[in-house]
């Protein structure tokens, strides 16, 4: 009765009805992290470093405690000693030991009766500082002499000699380089950095937390992974997991920058220390921007070779990265993508994860892949360009197909990225004339994706509606596709389908809506409940047929005899047996618990047409193409979404968005004036085409797709300016001044 | 301290009145004292438009206006803008076209493209951008946003 295989006939599936919690998301019903309130509720604010790096010698709260109002002030006194690992570098981060870190660390928190009282509160707190020496930039920061974060930070991969800023190192690669070299009739090595971005969510951080004295609380907050912050707060106030309730609100956006916790722990103490009373706590702007984990920032050296005809005999690259003051940029994936689109005999990656006076990096959408997609496609754009080939074309003749492999390792199964440059290739915007000042730039990339730890529960209502419950949050419209696919599971029309984001206290284990895995991993997980269910939903009809249960076959929405050997019985629908059901066994319910294996990346080719002002240097978008390999789009309108959003991330990083340190460290342009995301008058229209090459590891052929979209958009950018200006810019954001400077040969 | 003042105004057509600290934002009046948690705070600085509101018809960053100054005037926010269970035709074309995802920016886009075709009713693309460039949207890329709007401008000249 079960699915076998892999459909390729659906009813549902690639539709695109109206999202189930459209209405309450455009009457302002939905419910945000800063939305509910509680009686008695108090209300909490940070005090946070003004420098970069200083020790804190004495913080006196006694004047914020006298002020009327006031209920409690933490710091990290009231915090657990002996914490090791990931788990200290997250309380360490959430609220500051013996030294601020960086301009923004927070160092202490109050609670009162208003925000504004607690706002007050935050000013009369006195914490005295000695500052120390700070660095920033992640070549300064490994560089003899730099100002040492922290000692012992360093973990066993870092060779001897290297700067104790320096605190993972990555090297990697097969094969003979000097002989890939030597094979190439063309080597262009060159050097490239990226400034740290910040995924601009437009909700900041918010969340609503109440602990008593004994361990046991709630917590209502914005997140994309409400397990990931229960377990989080759990270490960091050194309570049991299970003693958290945690329940997510609606998530006004995340892009990895809410897999982690900030204010979350600190609204849990506060809450504990104030008798239990509920503490919402919320972040301005310039608390995100200074605070919350922006991307890393890169320095790099890309080599690569190619033969007259096109082919890539070698490739080679050195990736440092700062992550901010922990451990923790993703260096580890930059190396092991960063020529991963490509079928390289002779290749090696080495990375430095290096620490920096600024907030801990956060995950920021495929985070590490865009940084290298930059270095190594402007490298590959630049070969292309002086042995006169096509981008395209080039792409295709080195491109990864199923059975390459990769450059880190695995041979890759089916893969679509040769049917996203055969589709870009045949789109008009390849063809469209291009006048003065205009140029084209093509890059691909590409996002691994994920699975990971997955619980979903599929429940029959009396009247034969079904509840899906999962635990990844819906942050771009992934009710819709969990429903169509319970749909297509049940055949049963998609408005019967209601989903649910289940709180930590309703299922197992779930890992966040990261790793483009919603769609996958609770997709799948929905799927197999579904089948789960479908097999008690059998048993019923079999049980009151009085045949076999192997006997009954499901479609359509209803048991039906499997042949005429089974019996001649008219199909019983799923409400029939929904009615019955407290009679004939009690609820029927099916469960999904495991870590889906078989996620399988997503390519994606884009292609850019800018102009650029001589006068000025600025860059316009003209047309902006995004093809990309969705395995099977569930619901397309929200796969084009995801697509048209990772491309504007993607031309934002490239063209104005950048961190801005003063020589004091501190940030220069914490708020959205100066960090300035793009807007509706700054873009065209953003042209998808959807590839399908179903990946084979899930029912409906899934891929994950909301990643790979900011991979390519920072190269084929600077490729396309390349070709406008006839310039090679290397260094990211392409920001007016220094397009303008490059054009006047001074860059 | 600080005195807490009496404000007596309209909230989507209803006589509301709430008591603040002259320092509160009408923003913050809004969510904390009436109940109107539609409009959000994305910034505070008046840079995202995510507390986009009308005040007497005019367009305003709630965050930028003190709850004071909505005395004897009229508040429009995003939950007046349904007529009962009818949504208006803005608001069922940015379900119909996946103009949302996470849908934070999605009260305050609504507001102030219902104000653009209050005043204009037939928008080119270009000025439907340029009327939107203070509404930030970081998951869409603004395309399907600006077509829901043209779709909707369409289908209001049409039923006029």
């Amino acid at each position: 009765m079960a699915l076998d295989g892999q459909k390729t006939a659906y009813t549902y599936i690639g539709t695109t009805p109206d999202r189930p919690d459209g209405l309450d998301k455009v009457t302002g019903r939905a419910r945000y992290g800063a939305d509910i309130s509680l009686p008695g509720m108090l209300h909490g604010a940070v005090v946070r470093s003004p420098h970069a790096h200083a020790k804190i010698l004495k913080i006196d709260t006694s004047k914020a405690m006298a002020l009327d109002g006031v209920k409690a002030v933490i710091t990290r006194a009231d915090f657990p000693d002996g914490l090791e690992g990931e788990d200290w570098n997250l309380q360490e981060n959430c609220m500051a030991g013996d030294k601020a870190l960086y301009d923004g660390h927070a160092v202490a928190a109050v609670a009162a009766t208003s925000p504004l009282i607690a706002r007050d509160a935050a000013k009369l707190i006195e914490v005295a500082y000695e500052p120390l020496p700070h660095v920033t930039d992640v070549d300064a920061a490994m560089a003899e002499g730099a100002p040492v974060i922290r000692e012992g930070a360093a973990d066993f991969s870092v060779p001897d000699g290297l700067h104790p800023n320096v605190v993972r190192y990555f090297d990697s690669g097969r094969g003979d380089l000097e002989q890939g070299f030597a094979e190439a009739d063309l080597v262009i090595e060159k050097s490239f950095t990226t400034e740290a971005a910040h995924q601009g969510y437009i909700e900041p951080q918010a969340c609503l937390g109440q602990m008593g004295g004994d361990g046991r609380g709630e917590l209502w907050v914005t997140t994309q992974g409400h397990w990931f912050v229960r377990r989080m707060c759990a270490a960091i106030l050194g309570t049991e997991a299970t003693g958290l309730r945690v329940t997510p609100s609606e998530i006004g956006g995340g892009f990895g920058g809410k897999t982690t916790v900030f204010i979350e722990p600190l609204s849990l103490a506060l809450s504990r220390k104030a008798g239990g009373k509920p503490v919402k706590m919320g972040m301005t702007r310039s608390e995100v921007l200074r605070a919350t984990g922006p991307t890393a920032s890169a320095s790099m050296d890309i080599k690569m070779g190619m033969t007259k005809d096109g082919r890539i005999t070698a490739a080679s690259g050195t990736f440092r990265m700062q992550g901010g003051a922990f451990p923790g940029a993703p260096v580890d994936v930059t190396t092991m993508l960063a020529f991963g689109n490509y079928d390289i005999a002779h290749v090696r990656q080495v990375g430095y994860d290096v620490l920096a006076n600024r907030p801990k990096q956060a995950a920021y959408r495929a985070p590490g892949a865009p940084m290298a997609a930059f270095a190594t496609e402007s490298v590959l754009d630049e070969l292309c360009r002086q042995l006169h080939l096509d981008p395209i074309d080039t792409r295709l003749k080195n491109a990864a197909r199923e059975g390459t492999r990769a450059t880190f390792g695995p041979k890759y199964g089916p893969i679509g990225l040769v049917e996203t440059l055969e589709a870009a290739k045949a789109h008009p915007n390849y063809r469209q004339p291009l006048g003065p000042n205009q140029g084209r730039g093509v890059a691909s990339g590409y996002w691994m994706n994920w699975g990971g730890e997955t619980s979903a529960s599929v429940a029959i209502s009396e009247d034969g509606s079904i509840t899906v419950s999962i635990g990844t949050p819906d942050i771009g419209g992934s009710r819709a596709s969990m429903a169509l696919m319970a749909a297509e599971a049940f055949g049963v029309p998609y408005e019967n389908v209601r989903v649910n984001i289940s709180d930590t206290g309703a299922l197992g284990v779930n890992e966040p809506t990261h790793g483009s895995r919603a769609t996958y991993a609770s997709g799948l997980a929905t799927i197999r409940a579904a089948e789960d269910c479908i097999t008690k939903l059998c048993k019923r009809a079999a049980d009151k047929w009085e045949i076999d249960a192997e006997a009954v076959t499901w479609e359509d929405g209803c048991a039906k005899p499997s042949g005429p050997n089974a019996g001649d019985f008219p199909p019983m629908p799923i409400a029939e047996i929904a009615a019955e059901m407290g009679e004939t066994g009690g609820p029927i319910s099916g469960h999904f618990e495991g870590t889906p294996a078989g996620f399988s990346g997503s390519f994606g080719t884009h292609v850019v047409d800018v102009e650029v002002d001589p006068e000025t240097g600025r860059t316009t978008i003209l047309r902006y193409l995004v093809v990309q390999d969705a395995g099977k789009a569930i619901h397309p309108a929200y796969v084009e979404g995801q697509f048209q959003g990772g491309a504007v991330q993607g031309i934002g990083w490239t063209l104005n968005e950048e961190y801005i340190y003063g020589e004091d460290g501190r940030l220069q342009n914490a708020g959205f004036l100066d960090y300035r995301i793009p807007v509706a008058s700054d873009l065209p229209m953003i042209d998808t085409v959807i590839v399908e090459v179903p990946n084979p590891g899930h029912p409906y052929g899934v891929r994950g797709v909301g990643e790979t979209g900011i991979t390519p958009p920072l190269p084929a950018i600077a490729n396309a300016v390349r070709e406008a200006t006839g310039k090679r810019l290397c260094d990211l954001p392409l920001r007016p001044s220094r397009v303008l400077a490059a054009i006047r040969g001074k860059g | 301290m600080t005195r807490r003042l009496h404000v007596s105004t309209t909230l989507n057509g209803d006589a509301v009145d709430f008591l603040c600290d002259p320092r509160e934002t009408l923003l913050d009046c809004l969510r904390d004292h009436l109940g109107a948690t539609g409009a959000k705070e994305g910034c505070g600085t008046g840079d995202c438009g995510a507390c986009s509101v009308t005040l007497d018809g005019r367009l305003v960053c709630s965050c930028l206006v003190l709850g004071v100054e909505a005395e004897g005037k009229e508040i429009g926010t995003i939950e007046g803008m349904a007529d009962g269970e009818t949504l208006h035709p803005l608001q069922r074309k940015f379900i119909e076209h996946a103009a949302l995802q996470c849908g934070i920016c999605t009260p305050g886009i609504l507001i102030a493209a219902k104000n653009l075709l209050d005043r204009n009713p037939d928008p080119t693309e270009t000025e439907v951008r340029y009327w939107l460039a203070g509404n930030l949207c970081r998951c869409t890329g603004y395309d399907k946003i600006v077509r829901a709007v043209m779709d909707a401008a369409s289908e209001l000249r049409e039923a006029s």
